[in-house]
């Protein structure tokens, strides 16, 4: 395997978590509300996912794990958001500080301890392919479901009628509510969505990028993966192209350490977040566009008039 | 069963001063299920999270000491909160006041002078100012989303500082121990009773709170901020500037969370080292809440994470729990204190499948 491949494989192991996470909350976000607590759901993914695996000796159960206890975990925010009307930018915050406390909690016994990476699913055919063979069809579950993701959401916004109500109730709720759809349902199961999608994440994290459990191992991607969404403006291609643009930056510095260039090693490590702000600022300057692209009810509360 | 919401005519006055303790009893009572689960007995486990700590004058003193950064940057986040600028990066304006201060004692330790104290102070402000100025900077002018480019910028000050404290300003006397110089006497912030090691910082944490609370309460920037939170077209009517509010909220509360960041190393480290805040920052957005952002409630909110940091370290001791529990626990209040607020605008209203539900409710489902 050539360097160029192995750089790239390091590459596609960055994005995953990064493309998950964000298409979890592209979705929940076209649904009109604003999750901040991806960072929590994740590292609860991960806590979840490495503590099934330990149990059960099957990272799948692992996976499964993640996403069941990511959506589990957005309930909370869903409950207080939805439900109780609370300030989404606040509850967003609480979720991802209690999800960092919990975690924290439930991998004390799990620290230090060498976890189980999940095996690798060869393609038949398809993974004898040069070059493109083993980089994209000699992956992990995680990573094709990803790209699966990526296409069926993008189909499912924008060719199904549930697609539709989703982007109705999230570019105006009044309306929507008016015209008989279940704003509050819709808008939990976007939030749940999101939730699993952020699990699955952290899933990654603790079984495929680096498999064992280590504290706040989530280290900011799930904001990483808000700001993404904001990239993407709302569009699954997009954070699928971000994504990959984030991984690059990430592993780049990796790289850049091992070459040693002479640079401090924090000030490649602040390389992804750095970079994320600059993103952010040359993708939200045009005021318009933003506009344009944001969900108009984004973040606000509703409360279904009787 | 369904929940539903209606609308109060006026906000509960009664509420907004109770949500905040039916808030705190939720978070006890889930907090000894939580110790419960662990396999430890919950009552004694409460009690010495809880009362303990409030028995001791060493701790008393522990809780002031903690209880300073976090009131001193909740006050500022209850204006930035109030006028709708959402910073959640005071825990990296917190870290770059504290090297901002830390220059002097640091770099010119030679100099020894009555003026180094004000002079840290002051710097340490302007660092933390300067640091929020990013945020607002690139809010007002490139309308670029506050919460998350601060929080990027909390990570990047944590690279910073490690950078710092292991590079150009490790100390040639700590044998390769990641850490600056010792501060000199002078750049220590004095304590400010005999009885134990509250400092100066907890002074500055009242006053902050009180003459906030004086410019919220009783002057027209106070009426600006409400205004600006609450409907931005209506305080464009009045003619009040958003992009200049967003500057004015930022830049003080960068200002109180370099003041905090100054105040701790001073008076509390005595040094810089890679890792200077158990996550004050943070923990101070609980805070501003839970004091209903308020900065007299701010004080009071302020001493009661203050009191489950030290609880937090009790248990540690006592129960051999892990003092994650600390962090659960200021997430579950944060939680509860988030779902009280609604009892202030809205009644709670449970409704059984099956009851008869009346025509016009009907018609409108």
């Amino acid at each position: 395997m050539g360097i160029v491949e192995a750089i790239l494989l390091t590459v596609i192991t960055a994005a995953t978590p990064l493309v998950l996470a964000a298409l979890g909350e592209l979705v929940t976000e076209r649904a009109g509300v604003l999750n901040l607590g991806v960072e929590g759901m994740m590292i609860m993914g991960a806590v979840l996912a490495f503590a099934a695996t330990h149990a059960t000796g099957s990272p799948y159960l692992g996976i499964l794990a993640g996403i069941g206890g990511g959506a589990l975990f957005s309930l909370l925010f869903g409950f207080l958001t939805l439900t109780l009307v609370a300030n989404q930018v606040a509850t967003g915050l609480a979720l991802t500080i209690l999800g960092l406390g919990i975690s924290g909690q439930i991998g004390e016994a799990y620290v230090g301890m060498s976890g189980t990476k999940l095996p690798q699913i060869a393609i038949p055919l398809l993974s004898d392919i040069p070059f493109v063979g083993p980089l994209l069809f000699r992956q992990d579950l995680i990573f094709y479901l990803s790209i699966a993701l990526v296409i069926g959401v993008n189909w499912f916004l924008f060719k199904s009628r549930t697609g539709l109500k989703i982007r109705a109730i999230g570019d105006n709720h009044a309306s929507a509510h008016a015209l008989g759809i279940g704003v509050i349902r819709i808008r939990y199961l976007a939030v749940m969505f999101g939730g699993a999608c952020a699990g699955l994440a952290g899933a990654q994290l603790s079984l495929v990028y680096t498999p064992q459990w280590v504290e706040n191992m989530s280290a900011g991607r799930g904001w990483i993966a808000l700001a993404l969404v904001v990239f993407a403006s709302w569009r699954p291609w997009r954070v699928l192209a971000g994504g990959y643009l984030f991984g690059a930056v990430s592993i780049s510095q990796l790289h850049a350490q091992a070459l040693g260039l002479g640079i401090p090693s924090q000030f490649l490590s602040a390389l992804p977040y750095a970079a994320t702000v600059v993103v952010l600022v040359l993708i939200s300057h045009n005021r318009r566009t933003t506009l344009i692209n944001t969900p108009a009810s984004l973040g606000k509360p509703f409360v279904p008039d009787r | 069963m369904r929940i539903e919401l209606e609308r109060r005519p006026r906000a509960s006055a009664l509420y907004a001063i109770l949500s905040p303790f039916i808030a705190l009893v939720l978070t006890v009572i889930a907090g000894g299920i939580m110790f419960w689960l662990l396999g430890k007995d919950p009552v004694s486990a409460l009690y010495s999270f809880f009362v303990e700590p409030l028995l001791d004058v060493w701790s008393l003193h522990e809780i002031a000491i903690k209880a300073a950064p976090l009131i001193l940057i909740g006050v500022g986040l209850s204006v930035c909160y109030r006028s709708n600028n959402w910073n959640i990066g005071a825990e990296g304006q917190f870290i770059m006041g504290a090297i901002a201060g830390a220059i002097v004692p640091v770099v010119f330790h030679e100099w020894h002078s009555p003026l180094v104290l004000p002079l840290m102070l002051v710097f340490g402000m302007i660092g933390g100012a300067l640091y929020a100025a990013i945020p607002a900077f690139l809010k007002a002018n490139m309308n670029t989303n506050e919460i998350l480019s601060s929080l990027m910028l909390v990570y990047i000050a944590q690279l910073f500082l490690d950078w710092m404290v292991r590079g150009p300003w490790r100390s040639p006397e700590a044998y390769n121990f990641p850490v600056t110089r010792d501060f000199a006497p002078e750049a220590i912030l004095p304590e400010i009773l005999t009885s134990g090691r509250t400092n100066l910082g907890f002074v500055f944490a009242i006053v902050a709170a009180v003459l906030v609370w004086f410019m919220m309460r009783y002057t027209l920037k106070g009426f600006e901020i409400s205004v600006l939170g609450q409907s931005e077209r209506a305080g464009r009517f009045a003619g009040f500037s958003s992009r200049r509010m967003i500057w004015f909220s930022l830049l003080l509360s960068g200002a109180l969370a370099g003041l905090a960041g100054i105040a701790e190393v001073s008076g509390n480290i005595n040094k810089l080292q890679p890792v200077i805040s158990p996550g004050y920052g943070f923990t101070a957005i609980i805070v501003a809440f839970l004091g209903r952002l308020n900065p007299l409630g701010i004080i009071a909110a302020g001493l009661f994470l203050a009191l489950t940091y030290v609880g937090g370290e009790a248990v540690q001791l006592t129960l051999s729990v892990s003092d994650k529990v600390t962090r659960v626990f200021q997430g579950l209040l944060l939680f509860f204190v988030l779902s009280c607020d609604t009892l202030i605008l809205y009644k709670i209203r449970l409704v059984f499948p099956g009851r008869a539900v009346p025509a016009a409710q009907q018609g409108a489902e």
